[in-house]
């Protein structure tokens, strides 16, 4: 238990370290999860070493983030206010992103096919 | 109604935390329905009874931000799922990291421009910057534009349940034939809960689903900075 959460808070702290640079706007916790990643991908760190821990954060996240939710309760007015472009635009958006990201991961996937053929046959 | 001091102390909102999660998790296995979202129910409830009790949200918050704290943890440990998925994502970089830049860059683009033409205000904006990312993800993002984490994570929410709803219909009608296509748009715009939609379908699905919303996420923290500051700069 202490290795895995020795492991994992020592990459959110190099992660948080990381952010201090103050004209890199990416969250420390980005930082810390592509630094794990790293250490995972050159055997630094064994899968198996954190594998119940990291389970059980991902599998419960939902509950985390139940603090900064409640928190809507001091935006009602501004929600009120402002209610017609956040529908709009959040409703438009998620549309346009469904469409773009499966037409071109289609087309794209289809010219990675063509091109690599060749050498398969 | 007046509460007991008792009643206001961490330990005891923690636990009502705790409890009202456990019924709306039972609820949502029961009646399966995307609409009673854990996260949704849990949260409604807390706020109602909170306005109800006339307990503040700082008076809660004190008990809150424990929980709050593992929200950064628990996105590093992300890095276990990626990991998993690196096999994929070398086999096909190219298709996966384009498709998903672009999906990131017209996500972020949209809703930015959209919204700020119909005169939302700047931290408005800012928080639904990073509208299409998994919360915690955009929690933090949000906090780092300047916006508001709490509107943020209502706002994800809503749109991983549109996605969720409405996503597999229009990728159907917009030609979006491959199931891995539609599994990595699903991820991507609708995070963990068109994750869980799509999985329906399969691990497999699931898995480039995972991807969607992890690479999404890292695009989305990367790039929803430098964009909000050029468009509304």
């Amino acid at each position: 238990m202490a290795k895995q959460f020795g492991i994992l808070f020592g990459c959110l702290l190099a992660g948080e370290l990381i952010a201090l640079i103050p004209w890199l706007h990416i969250p420390g916790s980005i930082w810390g999860m592509l630094i794990l990643t790293f250490l995972l991908d050159r055997k630094i760190v064994k899968p198996a070493t954190i594998t119940p821990v990291c389970k059980f954060l991902v599998a419960n996240m939902g509950f985390f983030f139940i603090p900064p939710g409640v928190a809507l309760m001091l935006y009602f007015d501004l929600i009120a206010a402002e209610w017609l472009p956040i529908t709009v635009a959040t409703v438009a958006s998620t549309l346009l992103v469904l469409l773009v990201t499966g037409r071109m991961h289609q087309y794209f996937h289809a010219r990675y096919k063509r091109h690599i053929k060749p050498r398969t046959r | 109604m007046i509460i007991p001091e008792f009643l206001k102390s961490e330990l005891a909102l923690i636990t009502l935390t705790f409890l009202i999660y456990w019924g709306a998790r039972a609820l949502y296995v029961r009646t399966r329905l995307t609409i009673l979202n854990p996260m949704i129910v849990t949260i409604g409830a807390l706020i109602a009874i909170l306005e109800l009790t006339g307990v503040s949200f700082e008076e809660y918050y004190r008990g809150g931000r424990m929980i709050e704290f593992w929200l950064k943890p628990a996105i590093v440990a992300l890095a276990l799922p990626l990991y998993n998925e690196m096999e994929h994502i070398r086999r096909q970089f190219m298709p996966i990291f384009l498709s998903e830049l672009a999906g990131s860059i017209t996500g972020i683009v949209s809703v930015v421009l959209i919204a700020s033409w119909l005169g939302a205000s700047p931290e408005v904006v800012a928080s639904l910057a990073p509208k299409s990312v998994s919360t915690p993800i955009a929690i933090e993002i949000s906090k780092q534009l300047g916006g508001i984490p709490a509107l943020s994570s209502a706002i994800v929410i809503l749109v991983g349940m549109l996605g969720a709803v409405v996503g597999l219909k229009t990728m159907e009608r917009v030609h979006i034939r491959s199931h891995v296509s539609r599994s990595l748009s699903m991820g991507t715009a609708a995070h963990v809960i068109g994750t869980n939609r799509i999985s329906e379908f399969g691990d497999r699905f699931g898995a480039y689903a995972t991807l969607g919303v992890i690479i999404n996420g890292i695009l989305t923290a990367f790039l929803a900075g430098p964009i909000v500051n050029l468009l509304i700069g």
